[in-house]
């Protein structure tokens, strides 16, 4: 009978591409919404990701976000070094800064100096130039975003200058960073660079970067800076968590992206509902007469969920490979979009919420198989 | 055609056996507030082996009347006995089980699914009993063949006339060998010619065994095909011919 339940309905060639598009464009939708929604939260953390030598962050205690840093004492490096457990400590600064771009205008950047010895912080993926480079005078590495926003349609090249605020900088390296939340363009630089190109007083030590004699006690070696410091001392995972919960409760991401999954999720229900409905309302002298032959109630509803579970499989199916296009194509073309990725959880949940919306709305419509009449088929 | 005519619950020969009996039946539907009663009281009985005829003004009760032998629909009062089932002591469940085993059914309308073609329409109740795809639809195009349908089993219901549609749903009715055939107006949507084809091809193949036929008709031009006519008015059967005896009344 489950053939016959998939017959019925490719035999009803416009409710059936009705019902597959109907879950096809809630998949997309739902999709591409949480998919974004997690790129952002990943960009939220981007600096703590990229800086994978260190497993400790220290900062001030008001700090709840790696975009939002308070300036730390200079004294507070050697604080840090002291304290037991710790291997070793290095400085980091991060700014918001603004560039001038060929046209003349400005460009929003972020800026992250790494300690000048070790420059602990830069990430290690090198597509022109090397971090050796970064020791020379003036320089500085750049993401390729970056550059193509200030150097639009040209190649990724090193040797140009550009002046932030008001004083020169040479890029000498392109390093593909993660993207960030709140600028496309990142710079990385020397410590002592960066805080020349701010000049924001004497104290300009964002955080400070710490690893841990012993990785499996990082717990209590926070809980001993914190304690000896009395500033804040929490793991990279914890700090790339607080940055998020920051996004989360400070921003309206959550709501506005909330909202347009929820509506997703709802316009698939009406659309697949209603044209579900409407098979069956067309369809329902069908049901009778399957009825009258002494086909059971609980065999129309095996039927009814087996046509549902088609449309739906094929449906998120469709609305799957269209928004893995979605993000397959512009992760690769546009900068903008970089970072945004199609989870393999988010695959995996959507297609949950697809089983949620077919079945809902098989249910709100099977009531009428149920209790149709098969008498009906008597009458003329 | 000579006839006879009885008492509507007394059977004309004590031998004969009875695959339908049905007596003081009872059915009323709700409309607004009151109650109509559609059955009245009714007898009813129906022979196996033979056409039995129901005939009777539009909405004298016959359609109800055989959806409560159908086990379609249930009767208020009264005994009802369908090949030797008491059908008010079976639950739901049992009677669709009933319907599936027993009986074969025969619309007005077809009802036949637009998506299936005629062999897979055929092969239906064969399907619903579990019988493998295969096997039901080589036992229904085996019958579709016995209905003069050899050249059209894969063809959809809208590539069929009206008369090869009826024969498809004969061959649906019977493909699972039932012992109860209840046909509602079978030639009401064929022209006269085709008709007559059709209830020729039903008591041939339908009247096989031991298989009892009870058909619902207006169509006075098919009595012909009758063993057993008998007549309803306002909820009761008040006449019963045996068509072939000689007795009439």
């Amino acid at each position: 009978m489950m053939r016959t339940a998939i017959r019925m309905l490719i035999g009803d060639k416009t409710k059936c591409l009705g019902l597959i598009f109907g879950v096809a464009l809630s998949t997309l939708l739902v999709c591409q919404q949480v998919s974004i929604f997690f790129g952002l939260l990943a960009r939220a953390s981007s600096v703590v990701t990229d800086v994978r030598e260190a497993d400790i962050w220290v900062m001030d205690p008001s700090v709840t976000t790696v975009d939002a840093p308070f300036a730390l004492r200079e004294t507070a490096l050697q604080r840090v070094r002291g304290v037991e457990g710790v291997e070793w400590a290095v400085p980091f600064f991060r700014a918001n800064v603004q560039v001038r771009t060929r046209e003349g205008t400005l460009e929003n950047a972020i800026l992250l100096g790494s300690d000048d010895a070790s420059l602990v912080g830069v990430p290690d993926n090198f597509m022109l130039g090397s971090i050796e480079d970064l020791t020379m005078p003036d320089s500085i590495a750049m993401n390729p975003a970056g550059f193509r926003l200030l150097f639009p349609g040209e190649e990724l090249d090193v040797g140009r200058v550009i002046e932030l605020n008001d004083r020169r900088a040479r890029i000498a390296a392109i390093v593909d960073a993660s993207p960030a939340f709140s600028a496309n363009l990142s710079i990385f630089t020397r410590y002592s660079l960066a805080t020349q190109y701010t000049n924001n007083g004497r104290n300009q030590m964002s955080f400070v970067l710490a690893i841990a004699s012993n990785p499996s006690a990082i717990d209590d070696v926070t809980s001993r800076i914190t304690e000896t410091t009395e500033l804040k001392a929490v793991t990279s995972d914890q700090f790339r968590l607080e940055s998020i919960l920051y996004i989360l409760a400070n921003t309206g991401i959550p709501v506005s992206f909330g909202t347009v999954v929820i509506l997703g999720v709802f316009i698939g229900i009406a659309i697949v509902g209603l044209t579900f409905n409407q098979f069956i309302s067309e369809n329902i002298r069908q049901y009778a007469a399957l009825k009258a032959i002494g086909v059971r109630n609980l065999r129309l509803l095996v039927m009814t969920l087996t046509q549902a579970l088609f449309v739906g499989t094929i449906g998120y199916g469709l609305g799957l490979f269209a928004a893995s296009q979605f993000f397959n194509w512009p992760s690769k073309n546009v900068d903008a979009l970089r970072g945004f990725y199609l989870l393999p959880e988010v695959a995996i949940g959507v297609a949950i919420l697809s089983i949620v919306i077919v079945f809902t709305s098989t249910v709100l419509s099977m009531r009428r198989v149920l209790v149709v009449d098969p008498a009906t088929v008597f009458r003329g | 055609m000579t006839s006879s005519l009885e008492t509507p619950t007394q059977p004309p020969e004590a031998s004969a056996s009875l695959a339908v009996r049905c007596s003081a039946i009872e059915k009323s539907f709700a409309a607004g507030e009151q109650r109509i009663r559609v059955l009245r009281g009714t007898d009813f009985i129906a022979e196996s082996g033979k056409m039995n005829f129901l005939v009777g003004p539009s909405g004298c009760g016959k359609t109800t009347l055989i959806s409560v032998i159908g086990a379609i629909l249930r009767c208020e009062s009264g005994e009802l006995e369908v090949l030797g089932e008491d059908l008010r002591s079976l639950k739901n469940g049992r009677l669709a089980d009933f319907r599936l085993n027993n009986l074969g059914f025969i619309f007005q309308q077809f009802n036949l699914l637009p998506a299936l073609n005629a062999e897979e329409n055929a092969s239906l109740p064969l399907v619903a009993q579990g019988v493998s795809t295969s096997k039901a639809e080589r036992l229904a195009r085996v019958l579709l063949e016995r209905l003069g349908l050899e050249d059209q089993t894969k063809k959809m219901p809208n590539q069929l006339s009206g008369g090869q549609q009826q024969r498809v749903a004969i061959a649906r009715a019977l493909v699972h060998e039932p012992r109860l055939l209840i046909c509602d107006e079978p030639t009401a949507s064929l022209a006269a010619a085709s008709g007559h084809t059709v209830m020729e091809l039903l008591r041939d193949v339908a009247l096989e065994g031991d298989r009892s036929v009870i058909v619902v008709t207006h169509d006075n031009r098919i009595f012909e095909f009758a063993d057993r006519i008998s007549h309803m008015a306002d909820g009761r059967i008040t006449r019963v011919e045996h068509t072939h005896t000689g007795d009439v009344a």
